[in-house]
């Protein structure tokens, strides 16, 4: 390993450059190559757009429970803003939270620390690639001041609609959006790139492929997934670009095929969820090993069955389009292929219910948000039996009960997972511990109100409520009370959950200030990145770590401390 | 008490087609296996979390789970997924997707979708629809009607309202002029996009006669949620009249110069 020596250089020098004031601000937090600054970059910029698609929900969920009203924080709701705000939130939440938060930020801070060396192969790039996620959020948000509004033709863009201005009436909002998705998919292709080649190239010595914590294997995994799908979406976008600007036919019915579109998007879409839920699968595995001190049950099954995850994700794609006019040959097809990945994501948790069997469990607030989100991706994952089968997809098609599904897998992936890690790794990040019981209020709160917002959702779906509708007033069936009651309680609970994140925000501001000091390994954990101090500097170790073992040696019978880090020499 | 009847408590809509029997049965099924699934799960992770607590179980065992009790499990869940697929999934799929009904019984009618209405086409009294070509519309014309089709003389239109009769199978050929619209009928558990360029059918037997609303179930631009029409299923002598009446109304109108209307 050269890069040993090469790093004894860098970090004396990154000390020194704490001294040279002029220099230190923008080239230390703006323009940094520091793997951990860009992954903070990515993730607060996350936590941003988060705050600006929550705001979005608000909106839409405000006017579904009292429609017409004047909604504070906003006013009153037209029809084509509920529509681009709609299609907004759904965009924001996929491409511009989850992605930067759990695969970017986690990606980019844990990868370098967990393999033991001092930062990615290529630091430029992943640079390059955090300012052209910038540069597309930017655009995003520039969006909503074009004349004519944002673009409102649903996140899946399916054109007609997404494609001709005399039918969607926004005319720049639609090239613009088209071009952010476009420039934050290339922003991850290049941080992907660094992903996979840091992981293969730059492991600590001594540590073999199957030493390295689940979490890095799920990051490459889900990388490599993600990689191989956004091709075609790429090509489809630039399609559906010149369609807007040029007046091509790709996707008219005149010349070309509105339904091309509909399978180059969910080629990319479908394992996009993979993409999303793989990482945190690898958190989970993480904390509930640490939590449990045991070691991860099957860990090389895990593995094995990651990959078929990523296969079996590149083949399901068809299942949103039983109803589009494909050959109904393919559908019986897709449906197989739907139900057979659940049978290696349920061997994935079943690993996790076994680490937890025997163990000494402690719910610390990482902890609880690692179990919430297995509890609550249960209900998300058993609801997608329904829509996988192709008969009864027909009749939930496009109703609440799918809007309740994918946000009972999504959101215990981003908001549980993602207070998961925030928790998890806030000690490393800042030196500082929050505070327990703020956690605990922030936890409870937040995932009862969550459940109370999306039940309710799924009996709206199967009493045939169709999603994106501004108005219900002209469906007698869809305004009686108790239809509108279930509207109104989704509603009272989101601001519910809203509220509980003040203990939260309480939390990390106490925390920062005046937190405990957290030291380097809080939580008594085995893997590397716990060995670097906290923060860990530039370079994060003054020399790399060796590995002697795996990463979960837990309550090792003859040894007196329940933890074995994998640098220690015995 | 029927396996789909759990579906009527948690507020399923009224059924008035002869295959969504089948759908909601099976909607049932899935509904008790995801139920006893979940609670399953549910008490297993609860005694977990109670029996290691820390408190309880202050040193975790390093070895760990060794039987092959989570084997069963699994391989249980892929039986009854097994069976969901090739006892209910497929049978219903095909029926619907590949088993078009045929014979002198079958009412045919067309849907089509724009921004924000639907028109539907019924073939009048020779139960033959007459061509359309998108090239053909205009103001008049509104669905692009071929006129030098002979099976089309005595074709009608029905703006915002789809009369069928009960009792007789139902294929409805959906098209649309411009974005993609969904025909979504739920009381028929029966559903279509509806394709700029794309020929799609779907079929159902209602089963009971009454008036619901259509709803349009794939948003289509900025007046989505007003693009409602109305499904009346109405006793087939109702509706024989009623086709007759409109017909012959449309052969003597076609029949001279097309400028009256």
């Amino acid at each position: 390993m050269t890069s040993s020596s090469v790093h004894a250089d860098a970090a004396p020098e990154a000390d020194s450059h704490a001294h040279h004031a002029p220099q230190s601000f923008w080239s230390k937090y703006i323009f940094s190559v520091d793997h951990k600054i860009i992954g903070l970059q990515y993730t607060l910029t996350g936590i941003f757009m988060a705050v600006v698609g929550v705001y979005m929900s608000y909106v839409f969920r405000m006017h579904l429970a009292n429609p017409a009203a004047h909604i504070p924080f906003y006013g009153v709701l037209s029809p084509a803003a509920y529509n681009s705000l709609v299609t907004n939130h759904g965009t924001i939440m996929i491409f511009w939270v989850a992605m930067p938060i759990l695969l970017a930020g986690l990606g980019n801070y844990c990868i370098p620390l967990m393999i033991g060396c001092d930062d990615m192969v290529f630091p430029r790039v992943n640079r390059l690639s955090f300012q052209v996620f910038f540069l597309s959020t930017v655009l995003l948000l520039v969006g909503f001041m074009a004349p004519g509004g944002a673009f409102g033709g649903a996140w899946t863009s399916y054109p007609p609609l997404s494609a001709k201005v005399e039918y969607n009436l926004t005319p720049h909002g639609n090239v613009i959006w088209l071009l952010a998705v476009a420039l934050e998919i290339v922003a991850f292709l290049l941080g992907g790139i660094n992903f996979v080649t840091t992981a293969m190239n730059s492991r600590a010595k001594g540590m073999k492929m199957f030493d390295m914590p689940v979490l890095v294997w799920m990051i490459v995994i889900a990388t490599i997934i993600f990689m191989m799908s956004v091709g075609p979406l790429v090509a489809g976008a630039v399609m559906l670009l010149l369609d807007q600007t040029l007046g091509t036919h790709f996707f008219a019915a005149q010349g070309g095929d509105p339904v091309l579109w509909q399978h180059l998007f969910w080629f990319f879409g479908h394992p996009e969820v993979y993409v999303l839920l793989l990482p945190e699968l690898g958190v989970v595995c993480e904390i509930i090993c640490v939590f449990s001190r045991k070691p991860l049950f099957g860990y090389k099954t895990i593995v094995y069955t990651t990959f078929m995850v990523g296969i079996l994700s590149m083949i399901v794609w068809a299942h949103h389009q039983f109803i589009a006019g494909i050959d109904p040959r393919m559908a019986s097809i897709f449906s197989l292929t739907t139900i057979i990945i659940s049978i290696p994501v349920a061997v994935i948790m079943f690993a996790m219910i076994a680490t937890l069997f025997k163990g000494s469990i402690e719910f610390k607030v990482p902890m609880l948000w690692a179990i919430g989100l297995i509890v609550e991706f249960l209900l998300g994952g058993v609801t997608g039996i329904y829509l996988g089968s192709s008969a009864l997809d027909v009749y939930f098609h496009d109703t609440y009960f799918v809007v309740a599904h994918f946000h009972y897998t999504l959101i215990p992936l981003v908001a549980f997972g993602g207070f998961a890690i925030f928790t998890y790794y806030f000690p490393k990040v800042t030196g500082k511990m929050l505070d327990e019981r703020l956690g605990r209020i922030h936890f409870w709160g937040s995932a009862i109100a969550f459940n109370f917002i999306f039940i309710p959702l799924f009996f709206s779906g199967l009493a045939g409520e169709h999603r994106r509708i501004y108005d219900y007033s002209g469906f007698a069936e869809l305004t009686t009370p108790h239809m509108q009651s279930l509207r109104t309680m989704a509603t009272h609970a989101l601001l519910v959950m809203i509220a509980f994140q003040i203990p939260f925000v309480i939390n990390v501001i106490k925390s920062l200030l005046k937190g405990a000091p957290a030291g380097a390994n809080p939580w008594k954990a085995n893997t590397l990145e716990w060995t670097a101090d906290s923060p860990p500097p530039h370079g994060n170790w003054a020399e790399l770590p060796e590995v002697y073992r795996g990463p979960y040696e837990y309550s090792v019978p003859g040894r007196e401390q329940d933890y074995w880090p994998q640098n220690a020499a015995n | 008490m029927s396996v789909s009847s759990i579906l009527k408590i948690f507020g399923l809509p009224e059924l008035a087609s002869e295959h969504g029997e089948l759908v909601d049965h099976m909607n049932g099924f899935v509904h008790w296996f995801m139920l006893v699934l979940f609670v399953g799960w549910s008490i297993f992770l609860i005694y977990v979390f109670y029996r290691f607590n820390q408190k309880r179980n202050p040193r975790a065992d390093y070895h760990g789970v060794r039987g092959h009790a989570t084997t069963h499990i699994e391989i249980g869940v892929c039986i009854v997924e097994a069976i969901l697929l090739i006892g209910f999934a497929f049978p219903l799929w095909a029926r619907q997707a590949d088993e078009f009904p045929t014979g002198p019984d079958v009412v045919k009618l067309r849907a089509v979708g724009e921004q924000f209405l639907w028109t539907f086409h019924y073939a009048g009294n020779d139960g033959v629809l007459g061509g359309i070509n998108p090239k053909l519309t205009t103001s008049t014309n509104t669905i692009g009607r071929d006129a030098s089709d002979p099976n089309g003389k005595d074709d009608f239109l029905s703006g915002g309202v789809m009369r069928i009769p009960v009792g007789r199978p139902c294929i409805v050929d959906v098209r649309s002029k411009d974005v993609i619209h969904n025909l979504a009928l739920v009381p028929m558990r029966a559903a279509q996009d509806a394709t700029p360029g794309v020929k799609a059918h779907m079929w159902f037997k209602p089963t009971k006669a009454g008036t619901w609303d259509i709803i349009c179930g794939q948003l289509c631009g900025s007046g989505h949620s007003q693009m409602k029409a109305t499904l009346e299923v109405m006793e087939q002598k109702e509706f024989d009249a009623w086709v007759k009446e409109q017909s012959d109304t449309a052969i003597k109108n076609a029949a001279p110069a097309p400028a009256a209307k």
